[in-house]
């Protein structure tokens, strides 16, 4: 089991209010990614769960139970942490025991259990070894693997992946929405780069300023974003957000058209724009341009789509795409 | 750091090198050539090649009893060093893992209390220690030199432990670790180098004293510092000894400063220069 | 991290070390200014009496009060400068490519740990003896008379052994700095045109200056309470032409018996000390701040 209820729940700091206050329910054996710009207080949310700071207001609920004055090992929560946070002067057996030792299990229990865990994560060749003589990846496996022993009733990330190169990322992200569909466990991701979020997500919940700005599926939030900001942080090249004539024609203060839904052409359409950047990415290319009465456009052709510095293309976006923002910046649902 | 360089260059360098080096080390080299030569030999005037006779170490031990000297000085400096490291450990975790808001304030305070003057403090000290019956006793010097070591072991150990992540504090917290386990597995593993580290340098300080320990002994408590300095009357007569007792008096502690060279910059500079 | 629970320990935990040093810090100050207003001699215990700010008159019209003061500034600027220029060209000569690095480095820090009794002791008698010391010996082979320097110039033979047990302590510090100077910012600057001498100035001297600033911080605090080396020396002689502030306060009280004077000296070098620590802790707090 591992359900979590946060109700009214505020943190300040000093002067600073961090978090005004959050209502969100995050249900059993879902993927939770939280996501937003750095400051957006993701990670505070996250260390307000683990019980390492205080809340200021409100009531965090496990299953039920309000543990918002519990201490973190009373919460039956596991953390891995951005910097993996691994006991230096311990081997990568000893790391992975560490948790069952302090619930005083019985050591046959615990070597089966950290053998089992070392199987599931490809680690049983290392568990000899300091962490210091692991690499990016390794590490990044036995923290997880500290965390997995225990059995939580959900896990907590905070940015696992962002010390790790492009590549291992990739890798890493594929392993633990691998790990999640085998335990089923509640996991409660948090990350900036949306494209975890999106990779990873059952559920993405998007924060701004200590706001959740929206909840939702990773499709959700990509075909019906909320509002302006969501719009403009989900999706990748971003949309393009658009003010003035064409926003007034369409009845709203700003329209926005991602680069996937423009559609290119040497000959006609209905904007008429010249390459500025060009980036080919073998299966796509990204073409940055500068169309005539609307400003900088990006937009998504195929891979063998010729274009280059200051060649003339025609786009025409794909009208029943489009995405609407009143002068709140809120969405207009038609 | 593939830098070119000509042999010659390297050698030029290392003939300079070593002739600096030489002179600044030669009063200790002298020191250690005389302690070997007969006191006759010692004022004869200049020689770098003694007899090599033992005979002063002998006498030094003999006649004026120098092991009880250095006994006592290997007692206080490592007696006053532990009961330092007892009453800072807690406080330097303590400002390194939850500083508030008046931490950086409390420990600019501690090493200005360095700042004061000891002899500022000299009358109220010595009529203390005659009164509680502490004059030339070890117990009183041991404490004094934990006074006066303490705002340096707190500041150094709050520079090491400033060094440990707090985030694997934390994982320990999220591993179900009381705050005494965090203490026994976690943290006291990972500080044990900056604690020896410290250790090793306040021993350094504290053998070096020459201020309380002379003022606040007269021949129970008498440290080396004491000891060496009653040899400065004599004049002339005994060289070849007090170079016996000199060089016995500053080979331990010179042997531990070579092996804590790097932790000494970290150490006295608190951290401010690595 | 910062739970109730944890600040409340962490209170708890500072509490030792912050009231041992308290109370340190403030019973034996206030006993010093306390008897600082009184007439009190160890030699007639019996006869103690207010005595207003005789003491303080007695020690400002001393006219060894303010030689002593001069003599503490020399002293501490002597060394500061002897140790800091020197210590910069012997960490520069450490830093260059050389064979035996290790050893050369060993035999230069030593000095430092040398206990102050010893270190004068080696000096007066072995170096500075103007019968049997080496720079006789030296003198008198070139034929020229040989300097009784604790006669003849005895502040400066002190500070010559104070700059002795310091000047490592300086090199090593300035000579670690050195060596974590980004390689590649020297090297940019050669690929800039750069010599040696525009190096030092432009690139090596601003990097170093914080650690500068640590060593004139803390040898400052040692040196201000230099004490040992006059004792086994010169012992404030002759007259009063080696006394630093430190050791006329030791003369008045322990070899004078006069409390009430000593504790006058005392406070009056409480409050140099702190106006010296004002300025020096305003630098380095700047300089330490990250």
């Amino acid at each position: 089991m591992g359900s979590i209820t946060l109700s009214k729940v505020s943190k300040t700091f000093g002067e600073a209010k961090v978090i005004p206050s959050i209502d969100l329910e995050i249900n059993d054996g879902e993927f939770v990614v939280f996501v937003g710009p750095s400051g957006c207080g993701k990670s505070t949310l996250l260390r307000l769960i683990a019980g390492l700071e205080d809340v200021t207001g409100g009531q965090i609920k496990i299953d039920g139970r309000d543990v918002t004055d519990a201490a973190p090992a009373e919460r039956g929560l596991a953390m891995v942490f951005q910097s993996y946070a691994l006991y230096p002067h311990m081997s990568v057996r000893k790391n992975i025991a560490f948790p069952l030792k302090m619930a005083k299990m019985e050591q046959s229990a615990i070597d089966k259990k950290v053998a089992d865990a070392a199987h599931i994560l490809n680690l049983t060749d290392y568990l000899e070894r300091r962490p210091g003589q692991l690499s990016g990846g390794q590490r990044q496996r036995v923290a997880i693997g500290r965390a997995i022993v225990r059995e939580p009733s959900a896990f907590l990330f905070d940015e696992p992946l962002s010390n790790l190169d492009a590549a291992l990322r990739g890798t890493m992200r594929l392993e633990i929405s691998d790990l999640h569909n085998q335990l089923k466990t509640t996991m409660v991701y948090v990350t900036h780069d949306q494209i975890e979020a999106m990779t990873m997500a059952d559920k993405i919940v998007v924060l701004n300023r200590g706001n959740i700005e929206q909840v939702g599926s990773p499709l959700e939030l990509y075909k019906s974003p909320r509002n302006l900001f969501v719009a403009g942080f989900i999706g990748s090249p971003k949309m393009n957000l658009l003010e003035g004539d064409y926003a007034k024609a369409k009845n709203g203060k700003t329209v926005g058209v991602r680069p996937e839904h423009i559609g290119l052409s040497k000959d006609s359409g209905l904007w008429k724009g010249r390459v500025s950047v060009a980036e080919h990415l073998g299966a796509d290319t990204f073409l940055h341009l500068d169309v005539d009465g609307i400003g900088p456009i990006t937009a998504r052709a195929g891979g063998e789509f010729g274009a280059s510095y200051g060649d003339t293309v025609y786009l025409t976006p794909d009208e029943t795409k489009l995405h609407r923002f009143d002068d709140k910046g809120l969405a207009i649902r038609a | 750091m593939a830098r070119k360089v000509t042999t010659g260059a390297k050698i030029g360098w290392t003939i300079l090198a070593w002739v600096v080096a030489l002179l600044i080390f030669f009063p200790i080299l002298y020191a250690l050539i005389t302690s070997l030569k007969t006191e006759q030999e010692a004022i004869a005037g200049f020689s770098l090649i003694p007899s090599g006779t033992l005979e002063n170490y002998i006498t030094v031990q003999t006649q004026r009893d120098y092991f009880k000297p250095f006994m006592n000085s290997v007692i206080l400096s490592v007696g006053s060093t532990i009961l330092a490291l007892i009453i800072a450990i807690p406080g330097a975790w303590a400002m390194a893992f939850a500083p508030g808001k008046r931490t950086k304030d409390i420990l600019m305070w501690m090493l200005s209390t360095k700042m004061m003057p000891a002899v500022a403090v000299l009358l109220p000290i010595f009529i203390l220690f005659r009164n509680f019956g502490l004059l030339d006793s070890r117990i009183g010097l041991t404490i004094m030199l934990t006074l006066i070591n303490l705002p340096i072991v707190v500041w150094m150990l709050y520079t090491y432990f400033r060094e440990i992540p707090g985030e694997i504090l934390e994982a320990a917290r999220m591993d179900g670790a009381n705050l005494w386990k965090e203490i026994v597995y976690v943290l006291t593993p990972m500080a044990v180098p900056g604690i020896a580290s410290t250790l090793l340098l306040n021993i350094i300080l504290a053998w070096n004293e020459a201020f309380w320990t002379i003022q606040l002994t007269t021949t129970n408590a008498a440290p080396l510092t004491a000891f060496i300095a009653s040899f400065s009357s004599p004049q002339g007569l005994f060289w070849a000894k007090l170079s016996a007792a000199s060089t016995m008096a500053i080979a331990p502690i010179l042997i531990l400063g070579w092996f804590s060279q790097k932790q000494l910059v970290r150490g006295l500079t608190f951290g401010a220069v690595k | 991290m910062a739970t109730q629970n944890t600040k409340t320990l962490a209170r708890l935990m500072m509490a030792p070390s912050v009231i041992v040093l308290l109370v340190w810090m403030a019973v034996p100050l206030a006993m010093t200014l306390y008897y600082s207003f009184q007439n009190y001699n160890l030699l007639t215990p019996q006869n103690v009496s207010f005595a207003g700010f005789f003491n303080y008159q007695y020690f400002y019209t001393d006219p060894a009060f303010f030689q002593s003061i001069w003599n503490t500034m020399l002293l501490v600027l002597g060394v500061l400068g002897i140790t800091v220029i020197g210590g910069v060209a012997i960490a520069l000569l450490l830093d260059q490519p050389i064979f035996g690095q290790g050893i050369v480095r060993i035999l230069v820090i030593s000095p430092f740990f040398v206990m102050p009794p010893v270190a004068a002791l080696i000096w007066k008698n072995m170096i500075m003896h103007p019968g049997y010391g080496v720079l006789a010996d030296l003198a008198r082979f070139f034929g020229v008379q040989p300097i009784d320097w604790f006669a003849q110039y005895p502040l400066f033979a002190v500070i010559i052994i104070v700059a002795w047990q310091w000047l490592p302590f300086a090199t090593l510090i300035l000579l670690t700095a050195l060596q974590s100077l980004d390689s590649e910012q020297r090297e940019a600057a050669e690929m800039d045109g750069a010599n040696f001498f525009n190096r030092f100035i432009y690139l090596t001297l601003p990097h170093l200056s914080r650690a500068i600033t640590v060593v004139i911080l803390i040898q400052t605090i040692f040196l201000l309470g230099i004490y040992a080396e006059i004792l086994v020396t010169t012992n404030g002689g002759p007259g009063y032409a080696s006394t630093n502030l430190t050791f006329l306060i030791y003369r008045t009280a322990r070899l004078g018996y006069d409390v009430g004077g000593g504790a006058a000296g005392g406070i009056i070098a409480v409050v140099l000390a702190n106006i010296v620590a004002f300025f020096l802790m305003r630098a380095v707090g700047k300089n330490l701040d990250k």
